[in-house]
């Protein structure tokens, strides 16, 4: 009989292994057998818990302690103290996981509490490498319904009525989207998921998939049911070798069990699926893009009509979907519709996932019912600005997305409110923005970022937004004219209504909003010369303020001898021979010469 | 996978074993495990009760381990908490655990005789 009393959950997603977990795994498991703990303690592999930032993170049950910034040396002390001894080790904690004296499990940290899990429900709870974990919370259980007690219109009316939006940046109704699909005639159907994943900084879909790919091997099958699918393929980037390494994994588990394959559950419903990777550019998130990609063919995207559920891969109706789409499929077959619709709004039911960035304390990933307001997320869960810096803006919806400012902190979180004030969900991005940076500069970044991803084929997109970066970079050179900001909204208007897809029709977003928003930043850039923030470095001067003490250390350092200035009087810097390398300002000891 | 009976009995035998990763269970158990505890022989009270626990499918109690709960001459100590009541159990052995996990977690009956408060008096 089984004496396991505790369970080490060992968090192994991309962030917490690159800063060391499984190495923090080996010694828990050395560990444990020094002190003969084999046959009672357990320790478990989990995907991502979401505080990336305080990894490599380890949980143990049953108690539910937040261990954080977990180091191999601290292994030896848990496993005698709280393992053995059963005594917590408070001074490792998560620091939020104690108030004075009181230890807060895990679900009751501020971080956690005011999220809603249900898409991230399994990520951090079980092993995404044991089938059986997954079936222990329910696995599995939404695709033998289906296939044994619904008819394929039941299906995709159960999904209608959720209301559930693509997850992936559009917002499209799920159910319509079957609807199509299961209406569509073509001697084959395909189901294919996208997690391309492409946005700077997200990675909401890599967790899905890392900690629990076993709810999107089962979602695609319900989804090849209710279509009348037979073939699955899943679109993923081989930049995410975790992710792949356990969707094989949880694939291969499937098809032994026989939960994908021939004749599951004993109906004469048969579903295969297939890996396809990705070789990591942008553009091939795009549906038809991706496609192409699937088919053997360079990724780029091919016009619309004909949409995928008509004409899809190999030019049959296909169902495309986005990972965290799917991974809201069993949940609304389990529960129910109904319930569904009672989280989220009425227009935009459910939850979204977030990967939050930027000058924000708790960086990572939340799941929030829709609804929540920004501040919520960015003071109650997110924990605020670090260092006492005065929030600026927030982004959303990466390269197509665009900029809020605190006059919007309080909107509510929906996709037809985000668009309405000017930005939109997007794919999951959440970057918080400071008062250390430049708007024109935060624009120019996720220009830069289309320019490098445009594919080429239209010409908007690959010279538009090309003529748009050097309208940017001037501005930030400080060789701005006050009228290239009309000549950047002009350029922005036609690429929107020209370019062939997507990326080139949202690529202006993010300098339209910062021009909304921001115009201040951007005319005093063009007529002050000056970078508020100090970011744009040609727009910044070195100065030597008067808190200098005359000790002559920065005149020693200065590469091209640009400071002069007798011995305990203050210094002065040649501005015409200033380089702005800095190394003056790490010099000084008190702190007297500014770049601003 | 033939039918929805077999997915079922997977999951029964699963659910055992994740059973453990959940926090807020009705029933706790805590076993007093300083080193005061240990040397009077805590170590196989607690696995007897993890061991009659989990043989029992009690999937809403929690075993758990606390440091010295302060009458060192009294190990091994549990306490039993439950809506907000607990009991101490002192003197313990594995079979006397056995027995307070039969009677009393199991049918809601203290065993009185082996509680702090029958000790002392
Ligand atoms: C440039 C570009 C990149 C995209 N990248 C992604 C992506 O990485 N993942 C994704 O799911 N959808 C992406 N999309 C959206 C897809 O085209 C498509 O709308 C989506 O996968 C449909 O799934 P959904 O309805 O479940 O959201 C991208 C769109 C564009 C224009
Ligand atoms: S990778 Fe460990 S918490 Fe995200």
């Amino acid at each position: 009989m089984s004496l396991v009393r505790s369970h080490v959950l060992i968090c192994g997603g991309t962030g917490c292994t690159s800063s060391g977990s499984m190495s923090i795994h080996e010694k828990f498991e050395v560990c444990i057998k020094k002190f003969g703990l084999e046959k009672e303690v357990k320790v478990v592999k989990t995907g991502c818990f979401g505080l990336c930032e305080a990894g490599p993170i380890v949980v143990v049950y049953p108690e539910g302690a937040f261990y954080s910034h977990v180091k191999v040396e601290d292994v030896e002390r848990i496993t005698e103290e709280h393992l053995y001894k059963g005594r917590i080790v408070k001074e490792l904690l998560f620091k939020q996981a104690l108030e004075g004296d009181v230890i807060k499990s895990v679900n009751e940290v501020q971080f956690y509490k005011k999220q809603k899990r249900v898409v991230l429900k399994n990520c951090g709870i079980i092993n995404p490498e044991v089938i059986e974990e997954y079936i222990a919370f329910d696995g599995y259980k939404a695709l033998g319904k289906v296939v044994t007690e619904m008819t394929q219109q039941e299906v995709v009316d159960e999904i209608k009525k959720s209301g559930l939006r693509g997850r992936g940046g559009g917002g499209f109704p799920t159910g319509l989207k079957w609807q199509f699909t299961h209406d569509a005639i073509g001697e084959e159907k395909y189901v294919a998921c996208n997690a391309d994943e492409g946005d700077p900084g997200a990675f909401m879909d890599r967790s899905v998939l890392e900690g629990d790919p076993h709810a999107i091997i089962e979602a695609m099958a319900i989804a090849g049911y209710a279509i009348g699918a037979s073939k699955g393929f899943i679109y993923i980037r081989a930049e995410y070798p975790i992710a792949v390494d356990r969707l094989e994994i949880a694939l291969k588990q499937a098809k032994e069990l026989g939960v994908i394959g021939d004749n599951i559950f004993g109906t004469d419903f048969s579903f295969d699926l297939e890996i396809r990777l990705g070789a990591g550019a942008f553009v091939c998130g795009e549906e038809t893009a991706l496609i192409e990609s699937i088919e053997g063919r360079r990724g780029m995207p091919r016009p619309r009509p004909p949409f995928p559920a008509n004409k899809g891969i190999f030019q049959m109706p296909t169902l495309l979907n986005n990972v965290e789409t799917y991974a809201n499929i069993t949940q609304i077959i389990l529960n129910g519709a109904e319930w569904f619709r009672t989280i989220g709004t009425e227009k935009s039911p459910g939850t979204k996932v977030f990967a939050l960035g930027g000058k924000i304390n708790n960086t990572g990933l939340v799941e929030i019912p829709m609804g929540m307001t920004l501040r919520e997320v960015i003071y109650d869960i997110g924990g605020g600005i670090p260092d006492g810096k005065a929030f600026k803006a927030v982004q959303t919806g990466g390269p197509s997305g665009g900029c809020l400012t605190y006059k919007h902190l309080d909107e509510q979180i929906t996709y037809d409110n985000l668009v309405s004030l000017g930005s939109m969900m997007g794919s999951g991005g959440m970057i918080v923005l400071d008062e250390d940076n430049c708007m024109v500069d935060v624009a120019r970044f996720f220009l830069d970022f289309t320019v490098d991803e445009s594919c080429g084929k239209c010409t908007p997109c690959r010279e538009g937004t090309k003529r748009m970066l050097e309208l940017l970079n001037k501005i930030c050179e400080g060789r701005g004219e006050i009228e290239d900001i009309a000549r950047l909204e002009n350029l922005a208007v036609n690429i929107k209504d020209s370019a062939l897809c997507g990326l080139g029709q949202t690529a202006p977003n993010p300098v339209l909003s910062t021009i909304k928003n921001f115009r201040h930043e951007y005319i005093s850039h063009i007529e002050d010369k000056k970078c508020e923030a100090g970011v744009c470095k040609a727009l910044l001067k070195v100065t030597i303020t008067d808190k200098c003490i005359g000790c002559t250390a920065c005149t020693k350092v200065c590469p091209v001898d640009c400071i002069s200035g007798n011995r305990k009087e203050m210094h002065v810097i040649d501005q015409n021979l200033c380089i702005k390398c800095g190394a003056c300002i790490e010099k000084c000891p008190v702190n007297a010469i500014i770049l601003k | 996978m033939k039918s929805l009976d077999e997915l079922a009995k997977i999951r029964e035998k699963a659910l055992k074993k994740v059973s453990t990763r959940n926090s807020d269970k009705k029933i706790r158990i805590v076993v007093g495990m300083a080193t005061c505890g240990i040397s009077a022989g805590a170590r196989p009270v607690l696995n007897a009760l993890v061991e009659e626990v989990n043989k029992r499918e009690l999937v809403d109690v929690e075993v758990t381990q606390t440091g010295c709960i302060g009458v060192c001459r009294l190990e091994p100590i549990f306490e039993v908490y439950q809506n907000d009541e607990k009991v101490t159990y002192v003197n313990m052995t594995a079979e006397k655990a056995r027995e307070v996990v039969a009677n009393h977690i199991v049918n809601g009956n203290v065993v009185l005789k082996y509680t702090i408060g029958a000790y002392e008096k």
